[in-house]
């Protein structure tokens, strides 16, 4: 490798810290249950680089003050017969020592499970997440059935309310995990599990997929949108609304080419006649930042190249290529752009 | 003292064959053991290998040197070769060569079952081998979760290798389980009572009677997952009444104990190594003891710890944190013992006591990091993340790999008869310690950062790029480290100093044979007086005379006092044991492409079982002759 | 440590025995070791089967098992420790003869029951590939049948060399130890029987 390559590989390795990235990252916790598991890191981090400490200065000063010996050097084997008292004492307060600090840590795990548990829940905004292969179903639950509405990818969140996301899969055993807002829960086929979490700071948070799903298990993220109350249910409310009607002809042909392609063979939009559910809701799909499960950014040129060909960023992705003229995948690329 | 002394007709009696046949045909202990641990350290370079492709595509984020496909199947090949094809199998070839030298005994109990656990593993090993070169290996990961690694989601034969390959390894692990314990139980030198026995054959007498509890359970789990994938089976399929959750109960309640058949025998090497380099015994005799007897107890009631994120009840996962917290205090207890012992001892810094000393450093994090995984908070953050993957080589390369590498250099002299490099061996043992280091502690980083587990590559803006690519450098370094290993091995074979019997100046019963020993171990069997009959003055309190020269004869002792109980005839070298593992390699290998491979496969395979069992007119007359009754 | 029971001088053992019987010789030991370890298998399996019951509405999905065809075996199997029993005391009293009748008396067990074992497949009112419970019965008589294949194959095999030869001390030793492992196999059947015929009525 030249010395060229691995500065410029030093520089991208330190640039990155310099661009802005939704947060995932346990230290840097800014949901309730972040944060709670967070203090519970830091003193268990403490205890154990103690004991790390002192069991390494015990070590380290019993080796470099014990005299040197040689191959021929006379065993001390009259020790087997002798009860040997000053070593003893430290041995046992060792023992002692670790297992009080082991019931303290233990102790503290209690207390914070509990931290976790007790969420009140009152007023929750209820989420179904369902995982599939490679990317994020989302369906937001409501009591009035006409009220729910279903997206990917993309969860938003009141800030300062509670979540409950009830998590199931189609298929085969994925992960949900916001660091910054929460623990892990595993979205197990045959079993629908519950994940509770709330923030009460504004911002986005990224998730991935934490338990290996097969082919792009390392390209299945999300985003957690957490919106001050009153932008949450303007979202809301623009989420329920159906797809607007294409108006110019060039979204028109658009609908078209969608209707027409292998596009609605999987994909939903809600006010048209594409109905399947085994793709991501399109609904509105303008309205997110990120396409593809978190791959790419959602820009006219990342989408008509993923429209084209999504096994050239996500192989094995289970959506083909759709070969489109130039012609068609303008008209499309209008149409979806309406999809706020 | 004779014990080593030559003896020509012993040394025939006991020698295998020559030629090719007599290859095939071989089954002393130390023959099959060599051959076993070459092999197992032949997949540990492989495995390695296959480590550094993958460290080099984490190099740099959106990395192209390898696509998601291959990647998948090189961290299932790494950690399926790692697991199942190295760790435990390693511990057991050690154990079958130095076992019987330890107890003063000229052999192994069950030689030729020893010999067919060999020939099964390796066939096994190429199995999947083979496949992978092919491009029909697994690639559902070593853990291989339906319903990913079942029929719907993993189609093809990939996954069926990788569960067939559990069935040759854990039958290998399970044999060798019940010749280390009966050898250790009844083949024992008159005066070595259990408490007298070296702590080495203490951890392998506690790891064999794990793996007899644990590995059936993972038996069951790939039957029935091979089972599911080939006749149709539902065990794991939730629309079926199956539950995807039983393969991880399964699946884990032998895993975690996997960890421990790993990581017993290893303190068994420390103890060895520790005592000969501080030139006085082990302090704490029957807390070592205890100690591991109670870990292996413990390591059964901690399997849940791998599904903290999954929806089993919470009060069960309590229970679950309290027994992987409590572990920690038989190892602790070991720890400070060992520290007495360096405290009061007298140190001489050669290759293998480093690498017994860097225990301490590395085993004690990766230990901590446990301790902190067993929390179900904290581990919901850290669970399949890189923070898990710094744990577990911390704990398995600092306390199993780097107390074997350590076993090698103590034990070399004794396998060839020359002494390793010196020289080599502290470079060899400094690039592994900083390279380890520097490979796997940003990973801890990397875990809590949010970098998860298994995947092939990650975005540029996360902030993970310098982690990962120190991590990679790291490997690297250890790499060549391992490297200078092998140049060290093949240097001093040739050309490493003579060792003679004792080089080290150590305590215990292999010390008293010749390096390396003859076909028959000891010329003279003893009668020991002491834990270290080469220390203590009257260790050796006698010899056993009456022992037949020109026969494969051994003494069987009683299980608590060693004492003499009868003497029994060892079988003469067959290749019965290699031509049933060939039968058995078409019923296995059969058996992935249609179900009717199990019937005709049992019938290939019964005749040379049958034969291999059939007592030779000529042994049977010679038996009779001197026959005595009981 | 010098332990004084122990005499410090040498030993001498031209005269012990060159075999015994029970569980000072090897050939228990390993019969012990595998019978621990696939009474192990059959303890998790039976786990396995309560387990999948614990996470189904309805248990068993299918019909439960006929009794007849395996309340015969069991009641067959149970008789057959008698001649077992009589062909290990043959054999520990070095008397080929009667061993050698003995074990064909277990062979005739042996194959009564494998006989009745494939209609007890048949009549598990299940199949392997219908459901987890169908999946899990037939792995659970399954496992135990291979555990009567090959016990019938080693008495076969142990009967042949009684009649034929060559013959030593150990050979007896041999029988003794597979006598104590029919009684496993025999054993281990009442609870998987117990688990199979009547945790579906449970």
């Amino acid at each position: 490798m030249t010395v060229r390559a691995l500065a410029s590989l030093l520089l991208l390795a330190a640039s990155s810290a310099l661009a802005a990235v939704p947060a995932q990252n346990a230290l840097e916790p800014h949901g309730v249950q972040a944060l709670a598991i967070h203090d519970l890191w830091r003193l268990t981090l403490l205890v154990c680089t103690l004991v790390f400490a002192a069991v390494l200065a015990a070590f380290l000063y019993a080796i470099w003050r014990a005299p040197r010996s040689k191959e021929r050097t006379a065993p001390d084997v009259a020790v087997l017969d002798q009860p040997e008292p000053k070593l003893r004492r430290p041995v046992v307060i060792g023992v002692a020592v670790s297992a009080v600090l082991l019931v303290v840590l233990i102790v503290a795990d209690f207390v914070t499970e509990r931290r976790l548990a007790h969420l009140p829940l009152k007023d929750a905004v209820r989420i179904e997440v369902t995982g599939h292969l490679w990317w994020w179903g989302v369906r937001y639950l409501d009591d009035e059935p006409s009220r729910m509405f279903s997206t990917a990818n993309e969860i938003h969140v009141p800030a300062g309310k509670p979540v409950i996301l009830k998590l199931n899969s189609a298929d085969v055993i994925h992960s949900f995990w916001a660091p910054s807002l929460h623990g892990k829960k595993d979205l197990i086929p045959g079993r629908t599990a519950l994940l509770h979490f709330r923030t009460d700071k504004p911002g986005v948070y990224r998730g991935q997929c934490a338990e290996f799903c097969g082919f792009e298990h390392a390209l299945m993220a999300f985003t957690v949108v957490a919106d001050p109350p009153e932008q949450y249910e303007a979202w809301a409310a623009r989420q329920r609304q159906p797809a607007p009607a294409p108006v110019t002809d060039l979204q028109k042909q658009g609908l078209a080419v969608f209707m027409r392609s292998t596009c609605a063979m999987c994909h939903a939009i809600a006010g048209t006649e594409a109905g399947a559910r085994l793709g991501p809701d399109l609904t509105h799909l303008a309205s997110r930042s990120m396409i593809a499960s978190g791959t790419l950014p959602n820009t006219r040129q990342y989408l008509a190249a993923w429209i084209l060909d999504p096994q050239r960023f996500k192989k094995g992705a289970n959506m083909p290529p759709t070969p489109l003229s130039a012609q068609d995948l303008n008209a499309l690329m209008a149409y979806l752009e309406t999809l706020k | 003292m004779s014990a080593d002394a030559n003896n020509p007709v012993l040394d025939r009696s006991w020698s295998d064959p020559p030629g090719l046949i007599g290859w095939l045909s071989a089954i002393n202990h130390k023959t099959i053991s060599i051959r076993f641990m070459l092999t197992t350290m032949g997949f540990f370079a492989a495995g390695g290998v296959l480590a550094m492709i993958i460290r080099l595509q984490l190099a740099r984020p959106e990395n192209k040197l390898v696509g998601p496909d291959f990647y998948n199947q090189l961290f299932t090949m790494h950690g399926t070769t790692m697991m199942f094809l190295f760790a435990v199998p390693v511990m057991q070839a050690v154990a079958t060569y130095l076992v019987p030298l330890m107890i003063g005994s000229r052999g192994i109990a069950f030689p030729r079952m020893n010999a067919f656990a060999y020939w099964i593993f390796l066939f096994g090993g190429l199995m999947l081998y083979i496949a992978f070169i092919l491009d029909i290996g697994p690639d559902a990961g070593w853990f291989a979760y339906p319903p990913l690694a079942g029929p719907e989601y993993s189609p093809g034969k990939r996954m069926d290798f990788w569960a067939q390959l559990i069935t040759y390894t854990e039958l290998s692990g399970l044999l060798e389980a019940v010749i280390l314990i009966t050898t250790i139980f009844k083949m024992r030198t008159p005066g070595m009572t259990l408490n007298r026995m070296p702590l080495f054959v203490w951890t392998m007498l506690v790891t064999s009677f794990m793996v007899m509890f644990a590995m059936p359970s993972v038996m069951l789990a790939s039957t029935a997952l091979i089972t599911d994938r080939l006749v149709g089976t539902h065990f794991y399929n939730p629309a079926e009444g199956g539950d995807v959750l039983l393969w991880q109960h399964l699946f884990w309640f032998f895993g975690h104990p996997e960890v421990y058949l790993i990581f017993i025998p290893p303190l068994g090497f420390m103890s060895s190594i520790i005592a000969t380099f501080a030139r006085r015994p082990i302090y704490g005799y029957p807390v070592m003891v205890l100690a591991v007897i109670a870990t292996a107890f413990l390591a059964f009631s901690l399997w849940v710890h791998h599904m903290f994120a999954t929806n089993v009840p919470e009060l069960g996962k309590s229970f679950f944190t309290a027994a992987s917290a409590m572990i920690a205090i038989p190892t602790a207890a070991q720890i400070f013992c060992w520290i007495a012992t360096l405290w009061a001892g007298r140190l001489n810094f050669r290759t293998p006591m480093l690498f017994a000393l860097s225990f301490f450093f590395i085993l004690t994090i990766g230990g901590l990091t446990g301790i902190m995984l067993a929390s179900v908070s904290l581990d919901l953050q850290v669970h399949d993340t890189f923070f898990v993957v710094a744990h577990l080589h911390y704990v398995l390369i600092g306390g199993a790999v780097f107390p074997l590498f350590g076993a090698f250099y103590y034990w070399f002299p004794k396998f060839t008869g020359r002494l390793m490099s010196e020289r080599l061996g502290k470079w060899n043992f400094w690039l592994m310690f900083v390279g380890f280091n520097v490979a796997f502690f940003p990973m801890h980083i990397a875990g809590l950062r949010g970098m998860p587990r298994r995947v092939y590559t990650y975005p540029a803006e996360m902030g993970w790029n310098l982690l990962n690519l120190v991590s990679s450098i790291g490997a690297a370094i250890l790499a060549v480290g391992i490297l200078l290993f092998v140049i060290n091995v093949l240097v001093s074979r040739r050309r490493g100093e003579v060792a003679g019997a004792d080089p080290w100046g150590a305590g215990t019963l292999e010390w008293a044979t010749a390096s390396p020993p003859a076909p028959g171990n000891f010329a003279q069997p003893v009668v020991v007086a002491s834990r270290f009959p080469l220390w203590s003055p009257g260790g050796v309190a006698g010899v056993v005379r009456g022992l037949a020269d020109d026969r494969r004869e051994v003494l069987v002792t009683s299980v608590l006092d060693a004492v003499p109980n009868h003497r029994a005839m060892m079988p003469e070298s067959s290749i019965w044991p290699f031509v049933s593992a060939v039968a058995v390699t078409v019923l296995f290998v059969g058996s992935i492409f249609t179900p009717w491979a199990v019937v005709w496969g049992a019938v290939l395979a019964t005749p040379p079982l049958i034969v291999w069992f059939w007592p030779k007119r000529k042994a049977t007359q010679m038996n009779l002759e001197r026959e005595v009754k009981p | 440590m010098n332990d004084t029971r122990i005499p410090s001088q040498d030993i001498n053992v031209a005269r012990l025995p060159t075999y015994v019987f029970g569980s000072h010789s090897m050939m228990w030991w390993g019969t012990m070791g595998l019978m621990l370890i696939e009474g192990t298998v059959f303890a998790i399996t039976v786990v396995v089967y309560f387990y999948l019951r614990s996470h189904s509405q309805t248990w068993p999905v299918d019909p439960p098992p006929d009794l007849l065809w395996g309340s015969l075996n069991t009641l067959i199997l149970l008789a057959s420790m008698v001649p077992n029993q009589l062909a290990k005391r043959a054999a520990e009293r070095e008397r080929r003869q009667h061993a050698r009748w003995w074990l064909l008396a277990c062979l005739a067990f042996a194959l009564a029951f494998l006989i009745v074992r494939v209609f007890e497949f048949s009549a598990l009112n299940t199949r392997w590939d219908a459901n987890a419970y169908g999946s899990v019965v037939w792995m659970l008589l399954a496992l135990h049948t291979t555990h009567l294949i090959t016990d019938t194959i080693d008495t076969a095999v142990l009967a042949v060399l009684m009649f034929t030869g060559p013959l030593e001390g150990k050979r007896f030793v041999d029988v003794s130890e597979n006598a104590m492992y029919w009684y496993f196999v025999v054993g281990s059947w009442l609870p998987i029987y117990a688990v199979i015929y009547w945790g579906a009525r449970l």
